[in-house]
């Protein structure tokens, strides 16, 4: 069957992807990392590691600690910075066979129009996620996410430099209410909606009496969080008109399935990745074939058919 | 230090032996021998990551192994049980699979020079492969500092080829010998121009660390840290360069361990940050 999906935008953008399975940012290093384990350009697209106006050195270690199901994370969005993303890491991605989407970090909104701005003179990028929703960066990050008027003025911001570039806007599930934080993107501007982020969490020793992450909290992903990132999926997707991307503890075709019954036009693969480097491979794989064992002839005609009454 | 660029590739394994090192029923040093991967090279000083084909998705990650010995029939790694997944690695039996994904990161310098190899604890796994492959063995010097029992460890796969110091720490005094036999032998290798090479916990490389910076001896420390992915994607392993890192870009700043280790030369890390 063909996967093929096509991300429509409200101004005519369009993503198109061959299948509807991407690299979560974060998890995926800059796309080379995963080379020996598959062919990178089979993804529907690769999210590439959040970038930063300048280098960010990041949280101190530990910064990774395995829970159940799961794991908590406090890198502090360590990366090289805009510049040597361009010049060392996009050159280096098969970015005509493949769209290519940069994730994007800034303490203010001016930072993320500047970013906004540097990436979309870049013609091997197809698309930037905006990261409204990083719970370990002191600016900033979650904060964004958490408050709609500060999340308008950044998606705005990103909007108005970004050209011809489709702007996702990935949401925190650490908010009250997921849906409201929806509204207030999609009317800002924002071409597609990703979520959700890691859910704020942390682990302890009682031994020692030390938490396992330096930065004493950090964000939960894996497993764990599928239920919380399916219940988020769907309250976003009744609330806006504009593509949702799901994420959030996808390790098979059939979690994928389930995100997209709930209404995602898409995934994102992150924890999964860590777990073994060939999953996002074995999933895009398995995807027509489960599809096809359960009499889906379309993905678009299954997106959001839950039946619920 | 780069030889022959080596790919990494993720295959499935059989287990075909599990052996307890030390005093019966005292489970906690292993030596693990699986079928051995279609790997075109490795070098001594790379590591794999394994996880259990079993494993369903309690355990979130692989864990990581510093290559013992690659033999015609198999792949042989040591190791110690210190947590959740260990303990289960422990439990494998023979015909069980695992998901092996390697050799990864640098390795060992081999040069033809006097070179000492220090290992601490479980640090000593690779440089039994080390020694097998090097072929000036007169060169080589080895000092093994321990805190168990020497049949805890692996030690006859190396004194099988070259004469093996050792130490057993029991309390700070030990430990004070230890210290200053490193010490010592780091000086001689600084004197006949040498080069040494270290591996175990971070107290034992720190200690050799300082020692290489003030002796000026050319030094290569194998690091071990918490890692999720061992190819350089998930930055949980990073380590802190030195002002004379060479890549000017990542200049006192962390870079992953996985992949930029984990051997580093010692004067282009810094162990203080």
């Amino acid at each position: 069957m063909n996967t093929h999906i096509s991300l429509k935008t409200k101004n005519g953008l369009s993503l198109e992807l061959k299948n509807p399975v991407m690299s979560a940012s974060g998890t995926f290093g800059y796309g080379t990392e995963f080379m020996p384990y598959g062919d990178v350009s089979k993804l529907g697209a690769i999210i590439v590691k959040g970038l930063s106006l300048k280098p960010r050195p990041g949280n101190p270690l530990p910064r990774i600690a395995e829970t159940p199901c799961g794991m908590l994370n406090a890198v502090g969005l360590q990366n090289d910075g805009v510049e040597a993303f361009i010049q060392h890491k996009l050159p280096a991605l098969p970015t005509h066979d493949v769209p290519v989407i940069a994730n994007i970090y800034a303490a203010c909104a001016e930072d993320f129009g500047e970013l906004a701005n540097i990436l979309s003179k870049e013609e091997k990028l197809a698309g930037l996620e905006v990261n409204i929703s990083c719970p370990n960066v002191k600016a900033g990050g979650v904060l964004f996410g958490q408050d709609p008027l500060m999340a308008s003025s950044i998606v705005q911001a990103v909007k108005k430099n970004a050209g011809k570039l489709p702007v996702i806007v990935k949401l925190s599930p650490n908010v009250t209410n997921i849906a409201e934080m929806a509204k207030a993107v999609e009317a800002a501007g924002a071409d597609m909606i990703s979520c959700i982020n890691t859910i704020t969490g942390m682990a302890v020793d009682i031994r020692t009496r030390k938490p396992l992450l330096a930065n004493i909290v950090g964000g939960l992903s894996g497993p764990a969080i599928k239920p919380v990132a399916l219940r988020c999926v769907w309250q976003v997707a009744q609330a806006v008109q504009i593509p949702v991307i799901g994420i959030g503890g996808i390790r098979s075709a059939k979690d994928v399935l389930e995100f997209i019954l709930v209404g995602a036009s898409a995934v994102e693969i992150g924890t999964a990745s860590f777990t073994d480097p060939t999953t996002i491979f074995r999933i895009i794989q398995e995807l027509p074939h489960v599809c096809e064992e359960l009499g889906i002839k379309n993905l678009e005609e299954y997106r959001n058919t839950l039946i619920t009454g | 230090m780069e030889k022959t660029p080596v790919l990494p590739a993720r295959t499935e394994l059989t287990v075909t032996d599990l052996v307890p090192f030390g005093s019966i029923g005292d489970k906690k040093f292993f030596a693990l021998t699986l079928s051995r991967p279609h790997w075109s090279n490795w070098h001594p000083g790379q590591f794999i990551m394994l996880r259990p084909s079993s494993w369903n998705s309690e355990l979130t990650w692989a864990r990581p192994f510093s290559i013992c010995r690659v033999t015609n029939q198999s792949l042989v790694l040591f190791f110690q049980v210190v947590g959740r997944g260990t303990e289960q690695i422990a439990q494998l039996k023979p015909k069980d699979k695992v998901i092996v994904w390697g050799p990864l990161g640098t390795h060992f310098a081999m040069e033809n020079m006097p070179t000492l190899l220090l290992a601490g604890g479980i640090g000593i796994a690779p440089f039994a492969g080390y020694v097998e492959q090097y072929n000036l063995q007169n060169k080589l010097t080895m000092f093994f500092s321990h805190r168990l029992p020497e049949q805890y460890y692996p030690v006859e796969s190396l004194t099988r080829h070259i004469e093996v110091e050792t130490n057993y720490e029991q309390n700070s005094e030990d430990l004070q010998v230890t210290l200053d036999i490193i010490y010592k032998k780091m000086k001689i290798m600084a004197e006949n121009n040498g080069l040494v090479l270290a591996c175990g916990p971070m107290p034992f490389l720190k200690n050799i660390w300082r020692n290489a910076l003030s002796l000026g001896v050319a030094t290569q420390l194998s690091l071990e840290q918490r890692m999720a992915c061992g190819i350089g994607a998930c930055l949980g392993c990073v380590s802190t360069t030195s002002d004379v890192y060479p890549d000017k870009e990542k200049v006192g700043l962390p870079v992953q361990t996985c992949t930029k280790g984990p051997v580093f030369w010692a004067h282009k890390l810094n162990l203080d940050a």
